[in-house]
């Protein structure tokens, strides 16, 4: 098996990523950002810390790319092979809503206020053939 | 001292393979100076803009080397809103009489390119799949509907009256009818919006000739006037496109705070307004514009467009000359489209697509990334 690593250092934990996205968060406003900024945009302050985000929310809007983006896009796909993906703004439990590619790409499985979990998908292979990781959110499943 | 426009020009939106994008705006200028009779060395100043189409302040080497003090704006699209409020400001400060504003464009074809490092963002954002408009466009009018009932037929409703207004509009680009048909089959880009429910990228110019209104009829026997010119940026809080993350409170958007200014400033309330040309880069922004710019309530919009009250017989004609979506957006002269549009309707100039009743009072407003609206108020 092929080793993998993130994409992009610091917006999900790793190598534990089911403790979610890595965010930050102002310690004189107590607004969050994604990702992580050393400066809080709500009230200008420059006292912000890391926070742990999590990995589970509701879905706010969603959309689906239906045809492959031009650059920057940048994965192992082919016009062929590219499948579609959703897109989608995830509500977490701190009120952030937080932007993500989506595992569910048709209107049918879509519907505002479900319920998501974050996963991790492979974007591409470095010339090490490294797979290289981001995040995105899927259906989470019923609990019984 | 109040502000005047005495001269419009177009160079037709769409595509001239002929011209280059300042080629483009130095006809619009020498367009806007014919029809207020008057010539580029009577010019005090210019404020221009272009995205795509080369540096505003290199229309010199077309129309003239005067020495005349030229800016060069930048705000996405909504550039020319910029460009107008900028000038507006040189005329009522006293600092000048009589001035230019201008601006031109000439993209290339399909979906813009925006580049992360631009925009403040990391490389994974676009790498990923993150970084195009439409997915923003897509998403926005998606929570919309689900919030305020807006259907689908809405959606479609206002694509047909954007291509039966261009169908009227002889600078239009897209001046074929469409069908519901048509309209409801296209293919789909980005859910809910259809190819002919986006405007594209296009090319084009478009100048204003202003001055004090003092010595407007110098210029033009119908001067129209800017009572205010308003442009203001997004508050924190407010859905903008390229934002890995949004705060848990929905702001009003960068279009409530500059159109409530405009009012206030110029004096006069949304019901005054006899026609509007709203930002409509896709239906859903003309849609959530009606509400954002104070002309009805959130939800409302599905029973105007029901009625046709925006159609050119209804109560407030919206895009008279079909907007962007039939005429294309070249980024720097968008804004100014609407402004010449208001201008030739409140002359009552507009032909086919004369709003009936002579109408006293337009209004115009753009919106562009990342979270900015220029709104113009104007009369007769």
């Amino acid at each position: 098996m092929s080793e993998a690593k993130p994409l992009h250092e610091g917006l999900f934990n790793w190598p534990d990523p089911a403790a979610g996205l890595i965010g930050s968060r102002c310690l004189d406003c107590g607004e969050h950002a994604f990702p992580a900024q050393s400066s809080c945009r709500a009230c200008s302050g420059q006292n912000t810390v890391p926070a742990n985000l999590g990995s589970e929310g509701t879905l706010w809007t969603w959309t689906i790319q239906s045809f492959m983006p031009k650059a920057p896009y940048d994965t192992d796909e082919t016009p062929e092979t590219f499948t579609p993906y959703g897109v989608g703004y995830i509500e977490l439990a701190c009120g952030l809503k937080v932007e993500s590619r989506l595992r569910e790409n048709t209107p049918e499985q879509l519907r505002i206020g479900m319920p998501m979990t974050m996963e991790l998908i492979t974007v591409r292979q470095n010339g090490d053939g490294e797979e290289l990781l981001t995040f995105q959110f899927c259906a989470a499943k019923e609990s019984h | 001292m109040d502000v005047a426009i005495v001269g419009v020009g177009l160079h037709p939106f769409g595509r001239t393979a002929s011209m280059s994008g300042l080629e483009q705006g130095a006809a619009a200028v020498r367009s806007a100076l014919a029809d207020a009779g008057t010539d580029f060395k009577a010019m005090q100043f210019a404020f221009g803009g272009s995205q795509d189409g080369g540096n505003a302040d290199s229309l010199v080497n077309l129309l003239g080397l005067t020495g005349l003090q030229f800016t060069n704006v930048a705000n996405g699209c909504a550039t020319g809103g910029s460009s107008l409020n900028a000038a507006y400001s040189a005329i009522k400060s006293g600092q000048y009489d009589v001035g230019l504003v201008v601006g031109f464009d000439k993209h290339a074809r399909g979906a813009f390119n925006p580049k992360p490092k631009d925009w403040g963002l990391d490389d994974w954002y676009g790498e990923t799949g993150l970084m195009l408009t439409t997915q923003y466009f897509g998403m926005k009018i998606q929570r919309y509907m689900h919030d305020h009932g807006i259907s689908r037929e809405t959606l479609i409703r206002v694509a047909e009256k954007a291509y039966r207004n261009g169908s009227l509009t002889p600078t239009a680009w897209r001046k074929t009818a469409l069908s519901w048909e048509e309209i409801d089959n296209a293919p789909m880009v980005s859910e809910p919006l259809n190819k002919y429910m986006f405007c594209s990228p296009a090319e084009g110019g478009c100048a204003l000739v202003v001055c004090r209104s003092d010595i407007a009829h110098r210029f033009h026997p119908k001067p129209i006037y800017l009572k205010t010119a308003v442009v203001r940026s997004r508050n924190y809080g407010s859905f903008e496109v390229f934002s890995p993350s949004q705060p848990p409170e929905v702001a009003d958007s960068p279009t409530v705070t500059a159109s409530t200014a405009a009012f206030e400033l110029a004096g006069v309330g949304p019901s005054d307004i006899d026609v509007a040309q709203l930002q409509d880069t896709e239906v859903g922004a003309e849609i959530m514009h009606m509400a954002e710019n104070g002309f009805c309530a959130h939800g409302e919009q599905e029973q105007w467009l029901a009625e046709g009250a925006t159609d050119i017989n209804g109560r407030l004609p919206v895009n008279t000359d079909g907007g962007c979506l039939a005429n294309g957006e070249p980024v720097g002269a968008s804004g100014l489209r609407q402004v010449h549009e208001i201008c030739m309707q409140l002359r009552g100039d507009a032909g086919e697509r004369q709003v009936a009743g002579e109408p006293q009072v337009g209004y115009t407003h753009v919106y562009g990334a990342p979270g900015i609206s220029g709104v113009n108020i104007l009369t007769r």
